[in-house]
């Protein structure tokens, strides 16, 4: 029997890094096991669009929860976190959608989070790279972009400063009340493990499904001011809702090198890696119908990951029905760059028998069970 | 618009392995293809004054075009999208090409190692130097120092006096005893040893063996460098520092098509396939042993490409040239000193400007780069990736598409070719 622990989270993506954060503000012994590098996973494939999405009444909870956190947090992160207030631009292709901005607007403001509509002009004016004519927009400016890596790895910094220990190179194989086992065959002990694992949570926890949603990414060169807000087609939610095949939306990013980070694409293909060019192909039309001239920006690289899904479209935070001993914080899909610190936080709630600031019922690891 | 053409052959790099792989492939009835990113062939070795093709060449050339080689001068492949498919980009157009077999002479580029001061203006590469005299830079009365390691720089070094510049040293980071005992070996190899009498006729006393630059300064550009040879330094005050550490071997296709690579070079077998099947290498690419090693492996790998067999006379000389390439490596090997040059804030790598002190402690290569972005910028790691493998010992990272940077319209490309199929 290994060391006792108070905490054992597994996985060291953002949102491991998060748990990690929260748990050592309440707990002495927190160890956090990552087989790869932090943040190497879903995380190193995210934008780190840090986004309050109105989807659900549960996701808004949690995004517009997790941002106010990031808000706190972010003149404390180091330069190499990059936050920047960048806003998101929520773009109407056509009057159909234009037609549903006001009410999207109505329920932020209402909601407490300031929203504009611009119309045709003033879109232009916001955004001069993008097509002419467009009826318009919705600027939700307290979004913001980060630099997910980084920001898993000041986390996890943190953490350690709090006496939080990092285990590298290590792969958790098996976990049950309290007991984790590693590879190479040590067990080690805990009051709590956290199954953090990501796209690979279901290995360690059967009974919860998430599945591998593959997504690709393709980053410019440099070219500042080409965009300036996220932009996003308002059409987004739904190619990320349909569980469809695959869909690919318009999502751009002004990266703080100046770079463009063109998203975005969901294809459920299993942990097949490879880039598929025809898709790529699709993404920089998509980009073209919004950015006329993004075809004659350079690229330099492309690349793929995989999106943690669960069946409800909501991540699993809480305690697992089978095992008192057990956390799952798996499953955040497209936002867990955003919503990585309110899962943390809702973690260190759970453990430490407090209420939390938002209704946790919804992220109940038996809901995405039951699915 | 034209028809999509498969070549039989299809060679990527026109220097002495891509054109000796495409002399021995091309015969009439077949369609051979010879790509290369220069605006005319001859690669590295064989460059001439701009756009022009160095007369030791042009009958070679001239053979091929006769025989119906289809060229594509000045055209880099960025993307391999399909088996048996690569994509070009040209004069910026797009176009995808077919292959039945694959020879890939893509040759090397030169090492360069972080020091204080390399990042400044007149700060080159010894090859890059020289093309950059070739395309014509003038450098008549500047003062140079040629540093680095490897034979090049003795061949640059009087290349370049004969252009009219002062060379004011020549610092061969290699031991004199591994000089000398690699003079002996040259005996067996009688071709190198007029050439090797000549050079150093030439700058001969130039030569400071065991002796490398510690540091380069100037305030808007390049003043001076210091030389050291671990006892004592030496300022020089000068206009240009050419500088490289020998070659890397360009492995960006070859890792792209997913040919084994082991320690740092493409494995073939004796008739220089690769380990993906109709993909063929020579040259540089499977060990850095110059022209002559080169055109043996380009010609083998044309006839084995065109199922033919090559004349073992041919065979034997590949293998003989192979010791040379052992011998060179030994002799050129890199001293462990130079790994200690990099400052803290050294800039390694110029694209994120990340700097040496930002990649120490990491647990992995692949965890200092997503941290830091090291490698990830417009160059993709060409230049820092050979220096953090001698520096670091990282590993080569994963080759993701584009190869080079492309307008996205590039990466939309569906369909294939633009080429006019030949019309034998």
């Amino acid at each position: 029997m290994g060391q006792n622990f108070d905490a054992i989270v597994v996985g060291g993506g953002i949102v491991g890094c998060a748990c990690a954060y929260f748990l050592s503000r309440d707990l002495k012994r927190v160890l956090l096991i990552e087989r790869g590098p932090i943040g190497g996973g879903s995380t190193a494939a995210g934008m780190g669009h840090v986004v309050v999405m109105d989807d659900s009444p549960a996701q808004f909870a949690l995004t517009n929860y997790s941002q106010q956190l990031w808000m706190e947090l972010y003149p404390q992160l180091n330069h190499a976190c990059e936050p920047r207030m960048t806003g998101t631009m929520w773009v109407a292709a056509d009057e159909e959608e234009f037609s549903h901005v006001e009410g999207k607007r109505d329920f932020y403001v209402k909601n407490g989070l300031p929203a504009e509509v611009l119309d045709t002009k003033s879109l232009e004016e916001a955004e001069p790279s993008l097509r002419k004519g467009l009826p318009g927009g919705l600027r939700i400016p307290q979004d913001s972009v980060i630099y997910p890596m980084a920001a898993a790895q000041w986390l996890l910094g943190q953490a350690q400063l709090r006496g939080c220990t990092v285990m590298l190179g290590q792969s958790v194989t098996k976990a049950k009340n309290g007991e984790a086992t590693l590879q190479d065959g040590t067990v080690l002990s805990a009051r709590y493990i956290v199954n953090s694992a990501g796209d690979h949570a279901s290995s360690l926890t059967p009974e919860i499904k998430i599945e591998p949603r593959k997504g690709h990414l393709i980053i410019t060169d440099r070219y500042p001011g080409y965009v300036n807000h996220q932009l996003v087609e308002l059409g987004y939610l739904k190619s990320a809702h349909e569980m469809s095949q695959e869909s690919v939306a318009f999502n751009a990013q002004p990266r703080a090198t100046g770079q463009i980070l063109l998203g975005s694409s969901r294809q459920f293909v299993g942990w097949n890696d490879e880039i598929d060019r025809a898709l790529i192909a699709k993404m920089v039309k998509r980009a073209e119908e919004y950015l006329p001239s993004i075809s004659q920006l350079s690229v330099i690289r492309t690349w793929v990951g995989f999106r943690a899904t669960t069946s409800n479209k909501l991540p699993l935070i809480g305690f697992l029905p089978s095992d008192p001993k057990m956390l799952v914080a798996a499953g955040h899909e497209g936002l867990g760059i955003t919503t990585s610190v309110a899962t943390g936080m809702l973690i260190a709630d759970l453990v430490a028998g407090r209420p939390s600031k938002i209704d946790r019922s919804p992220f109940a690891p038996t809901s995405g069970v039951a699915a | 618009m034209g028809k999509t053409a498969k070549f039989d052959v299809l060679i990527i790099g026109a220097g002495p392995a891509g054109i000796a792989a495409a002399m021995a492939a091309s015969e009439p009835g077949k369609c051979v293809g010879l790509v290369d990113e220069n605006s005319a062939p001859g690669g590295q070795i064989y460059r001439a004054l701009k756009g022009q093709i160095q007369n030791s060449i042009s009958s070679q050339i001239k053979t091929l075009d006769d025989r119906g080689v289809i060229r594509f001068d000045g055209a880099t492949v960025y993307d391999a999208p399909r088996p048996n498919t690569l994509s070009i980009t040209k004069g910026g157009e797009f176009q995808t090409l077919e292959y039945e077999k694959l020879i890939l002479a893509v040759g090397a580029r030169e090492l360069f190692l972080p020091f204080p001061g390399w990042t400044l203006p007149n700060v080159m590469g010894v090859g890059g130097l020289q093309a950059l005299v070739k395309a014509g830079l003038d450098v008549k009365g500047k003062r140079i120092v040629v540093a680095g390691t490897g034979p090049l720089l003795l061949a640059v070094g009087d290349f370049l006096k004969k252009y009219g510049a002062e060379v004011l040293a020549i610092a061969e980071q290699a031991p004199i005893v591994n000089l000398l005992r690699f003079s002996t070996n040259l005996l067996s190899f009688s071709s190198k040893i007029g050439q090797g009498i000549s050079l150093i006729g030439s700058v001969g006393t130039k030569i400071r063996p065991g002796t490398w630059v510690a540091s380069a300064s100037g305030t808007r550009a390049l003043n001076s460098v210091i030389l050291s040879n671990g006892k004592t330094t030496q300022e020089l005050e000068c206009d240009y520092l050419a500088c490289a550490y020998g070659f890397v071997p360009n492995l960006e296709l070859p890792l792209l098509l997913g040919c084994a690579v082991e320690d740092g070079f493409v494995q073939v077998d004796s008739t220089q396939q690769t380990s993906v099947q109709n993909v063929y290498c020579a040259g540089e690419p499977t060990g850095i042993g110059g022209i002559d090693l080169s055109t043996l492996e380009g010609t083998i790998a044309g006839y084995f490409a065109n199922q033919n067999d090559c004349p073992t006379l041919v065979l034997k000389a590949r293998d003989r040239w192979k010791l040379f390439s052992k011998k060179l490596d030994a002799t050129f090997a890199l001293r462990t000193e130079l790994k200690e040059l990099a400052s803290p804030d050294t800039v390694v790598c110029r694209c994120e400007d990340v700097r040496m002190s930002q990649l120490v402690g990491w647990e992995s290569s692949r965890a200092a780069k997503l941290q830091t972005r090291c490698g990830m910028g417009a160059c993709q790691g060409r230049i820092c990736g050979p220096a953090t493998r001698f520096l670091l010992n990282w590993e080569h990272g994963t080759v993701r598409p584009p190869l080079i940077p492309v307008p996205l319209a590039g990466l939309e490309t569906r369909t294939s070719a633009v080429i006019e199929q030949p019309e034998n």
